[in-house]
């Protein structure tokens, strides 16, 4: 049973439609993350989801009861959920150990249940010694324990997490990531995570719902977001590629520089003629003579080179059309710019963009 | 969060609660403002229309108020005044502030402390000060300079509009002093040192370079020392009446001798007020022009110029300018209360301490008004934070429409000089029905009325410096928005809301201008009382009940150093 539902979501400041008919059904104890580049909505939604923003259109719900529509919505207090906000919102005024027991005060748990709660969630955050350290006396990583462990430990029926890492340095916040994950494996808490770095959602989620102009482009576990994107947005935001145009003729595609048969290509049967493709950059293969063994052979040269340490970026001009294509290759793989050289494109590896 | 965002909740809390609280708050708080700030001003305007002891409306008063050249005079001595003031503030202030911001110039902190009592010293009680140093037959300076020279005629006469200007600009040049340190504190040494590159000393980059950099924020505390001193009704009242130099606001106080020319005396105030309006959009308009002050994010370091030689004489000049501002003065002062007779002078038959004995426990009326004084400034100065707390937290939080308009209010008095306040508070409250006049009411309602705009500055800052997501982290774990304010709001604001109380409660406790037209028998505070003793011709006990003033100031002061820090003052007080 799906736990959160957004049904035609939408938001308007005036006449922008930060969030556009948007609908997401998200299970019990599933991570989802919302993915897309600054003013995409994606924090807008959540912030709906939270209660903070009402909708101008379509509803959310939980369990089927309805919390935000636009008659009206339930304050955020009502609705048992938890945020990690961006600046994570710790009160200096307040020790860890005060920080954490916020929540369960609230919700007038017994005393001795309050304490076992706070010493078993700081156990999980590994911050127990730090409990009587004002929020101005802890490093920024342990900030974010704290804000980890103040929204879990209500035991929340969904947790909110908005860019929760974005203010940490880049080891930080790759340590960050698997702690959220560990977290989430252990306590299976409905999660919805936004953020804009594409690492951060994959290593965190179970879904991905990469979100451009206020709508949902595509939702999908990571993998399959990664190797089958669907829309063009999706396949440039997520990675990078090179797009290839065709046009089907008869029982062949043709491309610039070469063609494939029609029946070797998914998607090719599409009703219009124009075909569009993505391939990723790692998928393609530089050699210098002629590639066999079922793969499309591309005659041209190496345009433009530049080495990134774990490997080369090499832009490979077509012969015929003078298509450029980015390859990505292993360090060792050493080619001069201006070598003549063939290019090896699995069609099996070519993905269909709508 | 936007606009359509705060209807939004408002329509949650419709949705929810099925009360509107917000809706209610905002009218309790525009009714108040209404009260303190938009009714009496209203009232003034009105009453300078109005028909004396009857009905309908006319232009007669303002024929009254200019139809005679007295008055008009009155009108143009103040604005000579004014800007003697504002040219004598200036030259005091704009040394002191390089030299204390930019260069090695010794006893930099003794400076800055003395800039600062300077300002916190009353200016009636600096004026007391000069006629003890000043009068010209008694003056300790003229007695001195008999006889040393044996001249038959005193050297200085306090008196005077010479006597007028040293001592308004004495206790108003700290406005220009704080502007120009501030905007000092801008200007990176990499201007400086471009400068001195190319082969300019010292002094010739600071004229050149540095002074030009920071010159809208001369011009703009000089427009503020300028209107501080039009407002000014202490000195006036103990010099310029004497000096038979007729000011706006000693003539102000003329209408109101009886009969009481309430009509005459709005009328008269109106130009008073419009200079001030104008005159401030001038000022704000050049502070806004920030193209002069280049702020610079990184290579931005502040280095000290170094003097060489001219240390001493630049120390020379600050010692001088505080010797005349604060130390003269106070060494007078305080002889002064501890003297019999102040004329007698530095002798051990003369020192006594039963003036204090007088002001703390035998003239009833004074012990009434050391308790006045400090709670109605108290209670003003809680009042006016509580007030600009709330409407700051509903402006910066958005939640409600025409909030905008709740701020405006709050900084509106910022451009009524007091004594034209009190005049709007009288022609609104001293007629029945309310018949306010006299009581204590009156004076903590216009005395909270003069706070709100630095009530509201600093409240405005505590709350913008707590940001929403610490409040929004309250709600979504299960706390409603008052919960969020009791238990994280209101800590975190502890520190810089008495911070503001402090800044509200000195000025206030020392209020001269709006208390002097408002007050009553049993309603008089310090400052009334000792202009009472003035008169009297009770000097001794006088300096004494100052001193008991200063006392208190420099305790509250202590304390807000204290709580909230050294410079805390030096800061915000602009």
């Amino acid at each position: 049973m799906p736990v959160l539902t957004l049904n035609g979501l939408g938001r308007a400041f005036g006449k922008v439609n930060a969030v556009d008919g948007v609908d997401l059904r998200i299970a019990d104890g599933e991570f989802v993350s919302l993915l897309g580049p600054s003013g995409c909505g994606k924090t807008t939604t959540l912030r709906m989801i939270a209660g903070f923003i009402d909708p101008t259109s379509g509803t959310i719900e939980v369990d089927g009861k309805v919390l935000s529509s636009t008659k009206g919505s339930l304050p955020p207090e009502k609705r048992g959920m938890s945020m990690i906000f961006q600046s994570y919102a710790i009160w200096p005024n307040m020790t860890v150990g005060q920080n954490v027991a916020f929540g369960l005060t609230l919700r007038k748990l017994p005393a001795d249940e309050i304490k076992r709660r706070i010493d078993n969630i700081l156990g999980v955050v590994k911050m127990t010694h730090l409990i009587d350290r004002y929020p101005a006396e802890l490093s920024g990583g342990q900030q974010q324990r704290v804000a980890l462990a103040r929204a879990i430990v209500v035991q929340p029926s969904v947790l909110l997490l908005d860019e929760p890492l974005s203010n940490l340095d880049a080891n930080l916040r790759e340590e960050m990531r698997f702690e959220i994950r560990r977290l989430h494996d252990e306590f299976k808490i409905t999660t919805v995570y936004v953020t804009h770095d594409q690492a951060e959602a994959m290593a965190t989620s179970d879904r991905i719902a990469v979100m451009n102009l206020g709508k949902i482009e595509q939702v999908d576990d990571p993998h399959t977001l990664y190797t089958r994107p669907r829309k063009r947005f999706v396949a440039g935001f997520i990675g990078r590629t090179n797009f290839v145009s065709g046009k089907r003729d008869g029982g062949t595609v043709r491309f610039d520089g070469f063609s494939v048969d029609a029946d070797r290509l998914d998607g090719a049967a599409r009703s219009g003629p124009e075909l569009l493709y993505s391939v990723r950059p790692q998928n393609l293969r530089l050699s210098l003579g002629a590639p066999e063994g079922g793969v499309i052979a591309v005659a041209g040269e190496v345009a433009e080179r530049t080495f990134l340490g774990e490997h080369w970026d090499y832009v490979f001009a077509v012969k015929e059309g003078g298509a450029r294509l980015r390859v990505s290759a292993p360090a060792h793989d050493v080619h001069a710019a201006g070598t003549k050289a063939w290019l090896a494109i699995d069609p099996a590896l070519m993905v269909p963009i709508d | 969060m936007s606009l359509a965002t705060s209807i939004g909740e408002v329509r949650t809390r419709l949705a929810n609660r099925g009360v509107d609280w917000t809706i209610l708050i905002w009218i309790a708080l525009a009714a108040i403002l209404i009260f303190i700030v938009v009714n009496p001003l209203a009232r003034l305007v009105l009453s300078s229309f109005e028909v004396v002891d009857g009905k309908g409306y006319t232009i007669d008063n303002y024929f009254a108020a200019y139809g005679r050249w007295r008055y008009v005079q009155a009108l143009l001595n103040t604005l000579v005044m004014g800007a003697g003031v504002a040219v004598l503030s200036a030259l005091f202030a704009v040394p002191l502030a390089w030299a204390c911001a930019r260069t090695d110039m010794p006893f930099k902190n003794f400076i800055r402390i003395s800039v600062l009592a300077a300002f916190v010293t009353p200016p009636y009680l600096g004026a007391v000060g000069w006629v003890l140093l000043a009068g010209p037959n008694s003056g300790w300076i003229n007695r001195a300079w008999v006889a040393l020279t044996g001249a038959t005629e005193p050297l200085v006469n306090v008196f005077s509009l010479g006597g007028l200007i040293l001592i308004m600009a004495c206790n108003l040049f700290f406005f220009i002093f704080v502007f120009v340190t501030a905007a000092l504190e801008l200007v990176s040494t990499e201007m400086e040192d471009a400068a001195n590159v190319l082969g300019a000393g010292a002094f010739r980059t600071a004229f050149r370079i540095t002074l030009p950099l920071v010159y809208p924020a001369i011009l703009g505390g000089v427009i503020v020392v300028f209107l501080q001193s039009l407002a000014l009704f202490g000195v006036p009242a103990l010099i310029a009446i004497p000096a038979r130099y007729p000011v706006v606001t000693t003539q102000l106080w003329q209408f109101f001798e009886s009969p009481v020319r309430v009509e005459v005396a709005a009328a008269y105030a109106i130009p008073l007020l419009g200079i001030t309006i104008s005159l401030l959009g001038l000022q704000r308009w050049l502070l806004r022009r920030k193209g002069f002050v280049v702020v610079t994010g990184k290579g931005g370091e502040r280095r000290i110029t170094k003097l060489g030689a001219w240390r001493l004489p630049l120390l020379g000049y600050a010692l001088f300018v505080c010797a005349l501002s604060v130390l003269m003065p106070m060494v007078v002062l305080v002889q002064a209360a501890f003297s019999r007779a102040w004329g007698r002078g530095f002798s051990f038959d003369n020192l006594t301490l039963s003036n204090f004995q007088f002001v703390l426990f035998e003239h009833h009326g004074a012990r009434q008004a050391v308790f006045n004084s400090i709670t109605y400034a108290a209670i003003a100065a809680f009042f006016a934070i509580s007030l600009s707390l709330c409407i700051a937290y509903i402006v910066n939080r958005k939640l409600l429409r025409f909030s905008g308009v709740l701020a405006f209010l709050c900084m509106a008095p910022f451009v009524i000089p007091g004594i034209v306040l009190a005049i709007g508070f009288y022609a609104a409250y001293a007629p029945p029905p309310l018949a306010l006049y006299g009581t204590a009411l009156i004076l903590i309602l216009s005395f909270t009325t003069r706070a709100l705009p630095i009530s509201y500055t600093n409240s405005a800052a505590g709350i913008r410096s707590v940001h929403p997501e610490m409040e929004e982290a309250v709600r979504v774990l299960g706390g409603g928005r008052f919960t969020a304010i009791r238990r994280v709001v209101a800590p975190l604001l502890k520190r810089s809301l008495v911070g503001a109380w402090i800044l509200v409660f000195i000025p206030t406790c020392q209020e001269l201008s709006t208390a002097i037209f408002l007050t009553g028998p049993n309603t008089r505070v310090m400052s009334v009382l000792m202009l009472d003793f003035s008169e009297e011709g009770k000097l001794e006990q006088l300096s004494a009940l100052g001193g008991v003033l200063l006392v208190i100031t420099i305790a509250i002061v202590a304390l807000g150093f204290r709580i909230v820090g050294r410079d805390f003052m030096l800061r915000r007080i602009s």
